[in-house]
């Protein structure tokens, strides 16, 4: 009993030895620092979340959910995350099939700049997008002869979220794609499959945990999304608000349980987004693991 | 050989165009759109814009505090790492899973809630309020809300490097007679270096872009730079937010390489 205690709270190593080990005392603090600060800066704040918004009981809460400017906020979320997330990972898949089964010149530049969206400040995300259709910007005159409205209206609320959700499906599958090679999809070929079969029944069956693993980063941004969506929404309470930028304003009228409320819904989303991440973490080693040991065995025969 | 063998794979033309009509649509169009419009100011109009003395303060804000979080970042992250890898105890695997937990969260949930976390009224801020700490609607309360959005960053970076790392060595520093600070100082911290200084990189980068957390904790009196572009866009004033938005980019874009040169580097280190 002792034992076993003993062994949960040492070092991880199995084979850990002493001169490689630090000290029951120092492990002791180290770990309490650390859960310290993790209970101060992630368990308090999802915490809180929930206690804001029950503050007033589960029927304030939920009835504040029922609220016409936060139905339509919720359906304009849900729109522009049904939109921006399949186009982002047709273009991962198209991405990564090029980039990892190709060899061309520009490769490398190619892989930078797809990740580039990842070092753009969301405001300025949106900023780019004013700039080409906002009423000063390059064509922002045409549109309007047109009266087409992208900025301060739905298009413009989907094509920021494009921008910076654009890398994630991508950044997922170039690595995973480049490590499985592409033998399988040529032995497909040499046997007489036409390319789409050789997609459909060969590489997308070997990569759909990572494509799986893409699409809930993809779509967890695609909803939280705040500074580029700001920019370029216009805040049109009951048209152009989304979910987080229903909090912002609900948050600066001083209705504590409303934005809590809405705060609560998605906070419940990232934890079923860390949930799934975890299973899929834990799945994608499973496999590893199992390919490694399977081709371990067969070295020795 | 290899190269030969590519050949028979088809799709080439198709992925090639596709990625590249996509990249050109979303990111490459409407950035060249932004360093054209900036052409049109002069360099004299351009420079007073961008160093006026409310833009200096916005970098200031931003750019101390997005420096401060990251070193806090850093310190705690290997702290985080070096617990998560190297000890068990009960609670491992959640810690593990919760470290993701700012990447999932949206931004403005975030805000709120460290906003009233940390406000006076809050379970934190009414402690601190009795030390006579502000931190919501205070400079420090900046801090914490990039301090939340950057902890992956170091974690991430690190554990990877934690776990290739040769329990031998430590046990040859320790049989030639160093003691176990000695060890960690001499031998162990030079081969984290390279991997904590990418994660200090990277979460000072997302710092410095940050807005949605940041607007909710903020105090009136002090705006960080994408703040100020906010206001200058809402104000219809195109080149003054744009001023500010090209200069935060080329910091971004020299944050970016930095990155990578580092990665670069810290790959050589460990083979």
């Amino acid at each position: 009993m002792a034992g076993s205690t003993q062994k949960r709270w040492t070092s991880g190593h199995a084979k850990s030895r002493r001169g490689a080990e630090d000290p029951w005392y120092v492990r002791w603090i180290l770990i309490v620092v650390s859960l310290g600060f993790a209970g101060i800066f992630l368990v308090l704040p999802l915490v809180n979340v929930f206690d804001q918004a029950l503050a007033k009981g589960w029927q304030i809460a939920v009835g504040s959910l029922g609220d016409p400017d936060t139905m339509s906020a919720m359906k304009l979320t849900a729109l522009v995350s049904a939109i921006c997330v399949p186009l982002n990972t047709l273009f991962g898949i198209a991405a990564a099939w090029l980039i990892a089964k190709f060899e061309f010149p520009g490769k490398a530049l190619l892989t930078t700049l797809i990740d580039l969206p990842f070092s753009v400040s969301p405001v300025v995300s949106g900023l780019l997008y004013v700039i080409l259709f906002g009423l000063k910007g390059y064509f922002g005159p045409w549109l309007d002869r047109h009266d087409i409205q992208i900025i301060f209206a739905v298009p413009g609320i989907v094509l920021a979220t494009i921008f910076v959700t654009f890398p994630f499906v991508a950044r997922e599958l170039i690595p995973l794609m480049q490590a499985q090679g592409s033998d399988q999809e040529q032995a497909a070929l040499t046997l007489g499959a036409t390319g789409w079969q050789t997609f459909w029944h060969v590489t997308l069956p070997s990569i759909k945990w990572g494509l799986l693993y893409g699409v809930i980063l993809c779509t967890a941004r695609a909803v939280g999304e705040f500074g580029a969506v700001s920019v370029v929404s216009g805040h049109i309470t009951g048209i152009t608000d989304t979910l987080p930028l229903r909090i912002e304003k609900l948050d600066k009228e001083y209705n504590s349980v409303a934005a809590f409320s809405i705060a609560a819904l998605l906070a419940v989303l990232a934890l079923l987004t860390l949930g799934l991440k975890t299973w899929l973490e834990h799945r994608q080693q499973r496999e590893l693991d199992l390919a490694q040991t399977s081709s371990d065995s067969s070295d020795e025969h | 050989m290899a190269s030969k063998r590519f050949h028979i794979l088809p799709g080439f033309s198709l992925t090639l165009g596709y990625t590249i009509t996509y990249l050109s649509l979303i990111v490459l169009i409407p950035m060249a759109a932004l360093f054209l419009r900036v052409t049109a100011l002069t360099w004299d109009e351009f420079w007073k814009i961008a160093v006026s003395d409310r833009a200096l303060a916005s970098y200031r804000v931003t750019f101390g505090a997005a420096f401060i979080a990251a070193l806090i970042n850093a310190v705690m992250g290997t702290l985080l790492a070096w617990v998560l890898v190297r000890y068990r105890f009960p609670g491992r695997r959640m810690l593990d899973a919760l470290i993701d937990f700012p990447f999932a969260l949206p931004t403005a949930v975030a805000g709120l809630t460290l906003a009233n976390l940390f406000s006076a009224k809050g379970w934190m801020g009414s402690w601190l309020d009795v030390a006579g700490i502000k931190v919501a609607y205070a400079q420090p309360g900046i801090v914490v809300a990039l301090i939340f959005i950057g902890i992956p960053f170091v974690v991430r970076s690190l554990q990877p490097v934690l776990e290739d790392i040769e329990v031998e060595v430590e046990e040859a520093a320790a049989s030639l007679g160093a003691n176990r600070l000695t060890t960690f100082t001499r031998v162990i911290l030079p081969t984290l270096m390279p991997a904590i200084l990418t994660g200090f990189s990277l979460a000072f980068a997302r710092a410095i872009g940050e807005y949605g957390s940041v607007i909710f904790i903020a105090p009136k009196e002090s705006e960080i730079a994408p703040q100020l572009i906010w206001y200058r866009l809402e104000e219809y004033d195109y080149p003054g937010a744009m001023a500010i938005a090209v200069v935060m980019l080329v910091i971004s874009f020299c944050l970016l390489i930095t990155v990578n040169l580092l990665e670069r580097w810290a790959s050589r280190f460990q083979r």
